[in-house]
């Protein structure tokens, strides 16, 4: 069996960084990051960016070497993406934060309001059915990431942490702030009980439509696998909507905030859902370019988040 | 890009015209091309200027704040010194600036021009902050003692904005974003005049 020969090269500054000889024809890229971070320990294998051109793209760990269009001394170029952080510890963070935070609002720990208010609790129902749709839906977050979520990367770059968490944790609070103030104002008495009913409703068809979504991507895919193929309806009428959206899960969580702005009628809540929306948009307009890209079958009648408007 | 020449050198002119004058005889070109400054954000993400869109869209809507959310908004600090000596440093720095700007889209650049562009800014940023953090300061008391542009609870939307305390985050962040503004002219006054010997052959 012909061996190859690997040398690894700096990106930026073309600096022989490893050679590797002996190496199988069937090797894959993730093991010779792993034969490299042998040589290098502080470049851990996910913190690697392998590529055949310094400006290129990354290969996949799943790559191949005999496939690669490369002679029997490959060169490679390297890139440190930096300290990399797994996904599932990033989420537990990010989601762990406005539970705990809301919470702190709620029961008027001290030092937010005024010392008189101090563990008191609100007079208003729709303050404690807020306080319990707000952590029903970051507890589906937290079992959901440690049960049901098959994530495609391992990790992301560590600064996304402290971003994330500053987004999710400073929104958190900002809107507990307000709905559990002793000013809080709830909704009109006359069509009041109406709205807060039919924001209850909204709410909890949107959850379990963003979990029966879940579900239906995971069952997609294998456990372990990082295969992706095209989401269909399936028998549980709520992933019926994949007829018209590629990232319903997306459509069902901005129904989900819409249902909270609704029932607790606070303004800094109608802010943080639009920015989701916004953001949300973005990643679903991605992950529909990247499905029309992949499969030459995708149904074209689907639009990436709202039915046929967005 | 005539508009962009046309635009700048309209803006230089009346800035020059206002160096002298008091607040009201400037306050109308003040706004207008302050507001119109907004322009530039658009030039730089279009690429015919050749500025960041975020450190052009950061200190164009720091000019716009203190142009109508302070000074416009606050009569009182209208006839205060500091309003004079940032609108001083601005004209002054808009001179300069968009005289490099059009001579560049010319390609016919005078070194003089260059080097007062990075050069200047040295005196004229220190001052021009120093007369907006001041008119700033100058305006809170009047800010938190009628309540402008704030909101209380209790209301039907369950928001509250306290503009004075807004004001004084406005003043606190100029203390990590002055220095970083600053040296980074600093870092491209050295790239740019760093080679003296080579431009006195350009030109």
């Amino acid at each position: 069996m012909k061996h190859y020969e690997v040398e690894i090269l700096d990106a930026k500054t073309k600096d022989k960084l490893c050679f590797l000889d002996k190496v199988e024809p069937n090797a894959t890229i993730g093991e010779i990051k792993s034969m490299f971070h042998k040589s290098h320990p502080q470049w851990y294998p996910a913190r690697q960016s392998i590529r055949l051109d310094p400006k290129g793209k990354s290969l996949k760990d799943e790559d191949v070497l005999q496939h690669l269009p490369v002679g029997t001394t490959a060169t490679f170029y390297f890139r440190d993406l930096g300290a990399q952080i797994s996904w599932v510890t990033v989420f537990l963070t990010e989601y762990t934060g406005p539970l705990v935070i809301y919470l702190m609002f709620y029961f008027r720990v001290p030092f937010i309001y005024a010392p008189k208010y101090d563990f008191t609790t609100s007079k208003h129902w729709v303050v404690h059915l807020a306080c319990m749709c707000h952590s029903f839906h970051y507890v589906k977050r937290l079992l959901e990431t440690l049960f049901v979520h098959r994530f495609s990367h391992g990790t992301m770059p560590l600064r996304n942490i402290f971003k994330n968490c500053t987004y999710y944790w400073g929104f958190a609070a900002w809107m507990a702030y307000y709905i559990n103030h002793p000013l809080y104002t709830p909704p009109s008495k006359l069509y009041g009980e109406q709205q807060i009913r039919l924001a209850l409703i909204l709410f909890l068809f949107c959850q379990i439509g963003n979990f029966s979504i879940h579900i239906a991507l995971r069952n997609l895919r294998p456990p372990g696998s990082k295969t992706r193929k095209i989401p269909y309806p399936t028998k549980n009428p709520f992933t019926w909507i994949f007829l018209l959206v590629s990232c319903p899960n997306y459509t069902y969580e901005l129904g989900s905030w819409l249902g909270f702005t609704l029932m607790t009628q606070c303004l800094p809540v109608a802010f943080f859902t639009l920015v989701g929306f916004i953001q949300m948009t973005v990643w679903a307009k991605g992950k529909h370019r990247s499905y029309l890209k992949e499969f030459r079958d995708y149904p074209p009648l689907r639009s990436p988040i709202l039915p046929f408007i967005l | 890009m005539w508009l962009v020449i046309a635009v700048g050198l309209a803006r230089a002119y009346v800035a020059r015209g206002s160096y002298h004058g008091l607040y009201y005889s400037i306050e109308k070109p003040l706004k207008f091309f302050q507001t119109g400054a907004l322009l530039e954000i658009l030039h730089c993400a279009a690429g015919i200027v050749p500025s960041s869109v975020v450190l052009t869209g950061f200190q164009v809507m720091s000019r716009v704040f203190l142009t109508w959310a302070v000074t416009h908004s606050v009569r009182e600090v209208q006839s205060e010194d500091s309003v004079l000596l940032f609108v001083a440093a601005w004209t002054v720095t808009e001179i300069i600036r968009y005289s490099f700007y059009t001579f560049s889209l010319l390609n016919h650049l005078p070194y003089l021009i260059k080097w007062a562009r990075y050069t200047f800014f040295i005196a004229l940023y220190p001052m021009g902050v120093t007369g907006e953090l001041l008119t700033i300061y100058a305006a809170l008391p009047y800010v938190q003692k009628t309540g402008l542009y704030s909101i209380t609870l209790p209301n039907k939307y369950n928001f509250s904005f306290d503009y004075h305390s807004f004001l004084i985050l406005v003043m606190i962040s100029y203390i990590p974003l002055f220095p970083q503004l600053y040296f980074h002219m600093i870092r491209q006054r050295k790239k740019v005049l760093g080679h003296i010997e080579d431009y006195s052959k350009v030109e």
